[in-house]
């Protein structure tokens, strides 16, 4: 096919396309206008229901925590199949454990990175605890607050290198609490099973509104989320990490 | 001015995300897509979804960026040994 006749093939396609993306999102109500009857019946209801202040959250978590659970799942899929190809990769090496690697390029940062992540190091950590129990009262929860937690512990590598990371971050810990805070969430779902109540109901006292104990079961799933998605990003970290390093003997060679 | 506001942000993300496509260099790109990500927060704010904007710079700006520049790294590095393997048998 000749140069000529792909242009027009794209311009005929790209102008059908643009057509009809217009035909269909010109009449479309402007997003100030925007009223629904599910964000109505949202909005009036989450505070009297359950004590919750953020209705995103309350939809994430409660309404439609049914969702969340699936798409905590996906996230705990795609860390397990990230780990099991890394692993395949480095037995195929002949290095299981990271103690025969060496560095490779890695390059130390400076004393003005360090000092840096030095104090950046609490502040990241508070202020991730804080998105993650804050979820039920505040925009954030613990999808949010746990990528923020996460890269708490990527800094550490950013200011001193891999060795550092993995002397600070306890591996077999947080594998448990990836497990944990994937199992935790079911579990908190079977627990209203023993009062009668159909799967992920919210069970627990619902306190005063803008508390951070509100809302019942939202913030201990939260916090569950929370624990999940710190410990997967900072397996999948971990797992990248050692599969940049270079085996000794390469090295020496 | 809001209006002005969300129509400059649609500008921008668009030139962005061309951006991001028309570059060639993985390296380059990642930092593309990240400031993709910083825009696409943006815009969510703006439009008064909160949620959204947080979830958008912690994926869009950070773990994406992060994940695909850890893999970058970890392609290359296989990349060099099979040369050097390949050279190896070679001679």
């Amino acid at each position: 096919m000749s140069r000529g006749w792909r242009i027009f093939l794209f311009v005929f396609g790209a102008a059908g396309l643009a057509a009809a993306f217009a035909a269909l999102s010109l009449p479309l109500p402007g997003p100030s206008s925007l009223r629904s009857r599910y964000l109505e019946a949202i909005n009036s209801r989450t505070v009297p229901e359950r004590h919750a202040t953020d209705a995103v959250s309350a939809v994430n978590f409660d309404y439609r925590g049914f969702d969340t659970l699936g798409e905590e799942f996906i996230l705990f899929v795609s860390v397990s199949g990230a780990m099991v190809l890394l692993r395949e990769g480095r037995e195929q090496h002949g290095k299981l454990l990271p103690d025969g690697m060496a560095r490779g390029r890695e390059v130390a940062g400076s004393d003005a990175v360090r000092l840096w992540v030095l104090a950046m190091l609490a502040p990241k950590i508070l202020f991730g605890l804080y998105v993650v129990t804050h979820g039920q009262l505040t925009p954030g929860g613990g999808f949010q607050g746990g990528v923020i937690l996460a890269t708490a512990a990527f800094i550490l590598y950013l200011g001193d290198g891999f060795d550092c990371f993995r002397r600070v971050v306890p591996h077999g810990l947080v594998e448990i609490g990836e497990a944990m805070g994937a199992g935790g969430y079911v579990a908190i779902g079977l627990l209203a099973f023993l009062s009668g109540r159909e799967f992920l109901t919210n069970f627990l006292p619902l306190g005063r509104p803008g508390q951070v104990t509100a809302a019942g079961t939202m913030p201990v799933i939260s916090l569950l989320t929370g624990l999940e998605v710190t410990a997967g990003f900072t397996l999948l970290m971990f797992s990248f990490l050692q599969e940049t390093l270079t085996p000794k003997e390469d090295i020496d060679e | 001015m809001v209006e002005v506001l969300q129509a400059a942000i649609l500008i921008l993300l668009a030139a962005a995300g061309t951006g991001v496509v028309l570059t060639r260099d993985h390296g380059q790109q990642v930092i593309g897509v990240s400031f993709f990500g910083f825009l696409l927060t943006l815009l969510f704010t703006v439009y008064q979804a909160p949620d959204v904007a947080l979830s958008e710079i912690v994926v869009g700006a950070v773990a994406l960026p992060l994940m695909v520049l850890l893999a970058h790294a970890s392609t290359e590095r296989h990349g060099r040994e099979q040369r050097r393997r390949r050279e190896h048998s070679q001679s």
